[in-house]
């Protein structure tokens, strides 16, 4: 008898579902798949594949080193392809007012305290703490989710990635 | 119909098989060796006792999880956070126009505690509701021991993210957690966590997938992760969804390996309105007046993604939010 077999997608080899419509529209169910979103993304663009009111989920290309972020609250982020460094900082000072809610792209590397970095790979799901920068780093082309708030960078193509058509 | 508060009655002396019968307000559950029987006011049901079980199981750990739990397309459950009206007929479309239907509403607490008895009076010893069919023994037959310490498995819920400190911990082979049968081929390793000193545990990443791979219950979404109300859950699904769930909010699934297909109903109607095939790295959204069913033909993980406002059930029942997430 075979042993079981986990299958799992990478931006090399993926295979996609989809809706077989009976009596709705497919626009319904925002049908996407990351690594199909992280193949036609430009490094580190943040393309919303879930939106649940203000909460989004972000595909992201992890793919060179990216700029550096900060929040106002907690996100997370998991790598769903690939081997990703996480660097993190304690800034000097506050980068994001309170209450903002995103993340928020920085202008260069912001002044602080090396807090420390993370090496994620398939699987595994790094904090990114609140008040904190991070940067992501990635020799190759990986894929990241991150659970976040809609933000101002974040970018919506919805009728780009998902499945319009019954 | 009636829609008045009820109290939950004591429940009976065993019968000859060994089974104690339950009653709720109107309603009464009877079991025999291969059946769960329903009664209510102008109504019989019946169910596999294994397809009630299952059922049950998950009513009741989830307490009554997010809007309305459907153990098949006549009976079920509604949750009201703080109460929950127990029904038969009421999603179901020849029940409504023949006004068939039946509903009463209880204090969610008092509903609980007869589901947790029968749930307990009703399981055999080797008998895991909580467990793919492959992975238990049957529950059919006469009254023989029980499994309780199998039904008193806690939701785990984290409250920032699984391993932080005085946060959900991890799951181990030493907690009785070992890798399932089906995940033997995830991998375990875990992040490189290069803290600075003075920021251990704030540093903080683990190896989702392998806690998934570790989970010793089907179907039941555990919180791992959270930015406020948003909420990752995983979830390991092996064979069918024991329920249809019934949505009272829009909620995501993100698959993360192998495969799903969903059959996605009508909420109050039942009457088909999708399938859905997820595979690894699909994402789709479950839309707010829908009910779903799926299947997993192997061991897959999923993150079932949701929301947690509480205000959300009332804004979508009053049609201040659309059932779907997004307009494109």
């Amino acid at each position: 008898m075979g042993s079981y077999h986990t299958v799992f997608g990478s931006l090399d080899h993926y295979e996609k579902g989809g809706v077989q419509v009976i009596d709705d529209d497919p626009k319904h169910y925002v049908f996407s798949n990351c690594f199909e979103v992280a193949s036609k993304s430009k490094p580190y663009e943040k393309v919303a594949v879930g939106q649940n009111l203000k909460y989004v989920i972000e595909a992201i290309r992890a793919e060179g080193t990216s700029p550096w972020y900060s929040n106002a609250h907690d996100e997370a982020v998991l790598v769903m392809d690939g081997e990703v460094e996480v660097h993190l900082l304690q800034p000097d000072k506050p980068l994001v007012p309170e209450g903002k809610e995103g993340s928020v792209q920085l202008k260069g590397e912001p002044a602080g305290k090396k807090m420390g970095w993370v090496k994620a790979r398939r699987g595994h799901m790094t904090l990114l703490p609140k008040g904190a920068a991070y940067q992501f780093r990635s020799a190759k082309p990986g894929v990241l989710l991150q659970q976040t708030i809609k933000g101002d960078f974040t970018i919506e193509r919805w009728a780009e990635i998902c499945q319009t058509e019954a | 119909m009636s829609t008045a508060t009820a109290t939950p009655a004591s429940s009976t002396a065993a019968n000859d098989l060994g089974y104690k019968s339950f009653s709720a307000g109107k309603f009464k559950f009877v079991r025999d060796e291969y059946f769960a029987h329903i009664f209510c006011p102008g109504n019989r049901h019946i169910m596999q006792i294994d397809a009630f079980l299952r059922a049950l199981m998950r009513d009741v750990g989830w307490g009554f999880f997010y809007g309305t739990v459907n153990f098949d397309n006549v009976f079920g459950t509604v949750n009201h956070y703080g109460t929950v009206e127990m029904f038969v007929g009421l999603f179901n479309d020849a029940y409504r126009q023949t006004k068939r239907y039946y509903v009463e509403t209880f204090q969610s607490a008092d509903l609980r505690k007869v589901f947790e008895a029968m749930l307990d009076d009703w399981t055999n010893e080797g008998f895991d509701p909580y467990a793919a069919p492959d992975e238990t023994g049957l529950v059919y037959g006469r009254k023989h021991g029980n499994n309780t310490n199998a039904l008193k498995r806690q939701r785990m819920v984290a409250k920032r993210m699984v391993g932080l400190p005085g946060d959900l911990g991890y799951r181990t082979d030493g907690d009785g957690y070992t890798v399932n049968r089906q995940f033997t081929d995830v991998p375990q390793d875990k992040p490189e966590i290069h803290a600075e000193p003075g920021f251990e545990g704030q540093v903080h990443a683990f190896n989702l997938f392998a806690y998934v791979s570790r989970s010793d219950v089907t179907w039941n979404p555990s919180v791992v992760s959270c930015v406020h109300d948003s909420q990752f859950c995983a979830t390991t699904e092996e064979h069918a969804l024991p329920i249809q769930h019934g949505n009272d909010r829009v909620e995501w699934f993100i698959q993360a390996t192998d495969e799903i297909i969903w059959d996605v109903d009508d909420g109050k109607t039942g009457r088909p309105r999708a399938k859905v095939t997820m595979k690894a790295g699909d994402v789709a959204a479950m839309p707010a007046d829908i009910r779903h069913k799926g299947y997993s033909p192997k061991r897959s993980m999923l993150i079932v993604w949701e929301n947690n406002d509480d205000r959300l059930p009332q804004m979508y029942g009053k049609g201040e939010l659309k059932p779907y997430p997004v307009e494109f």
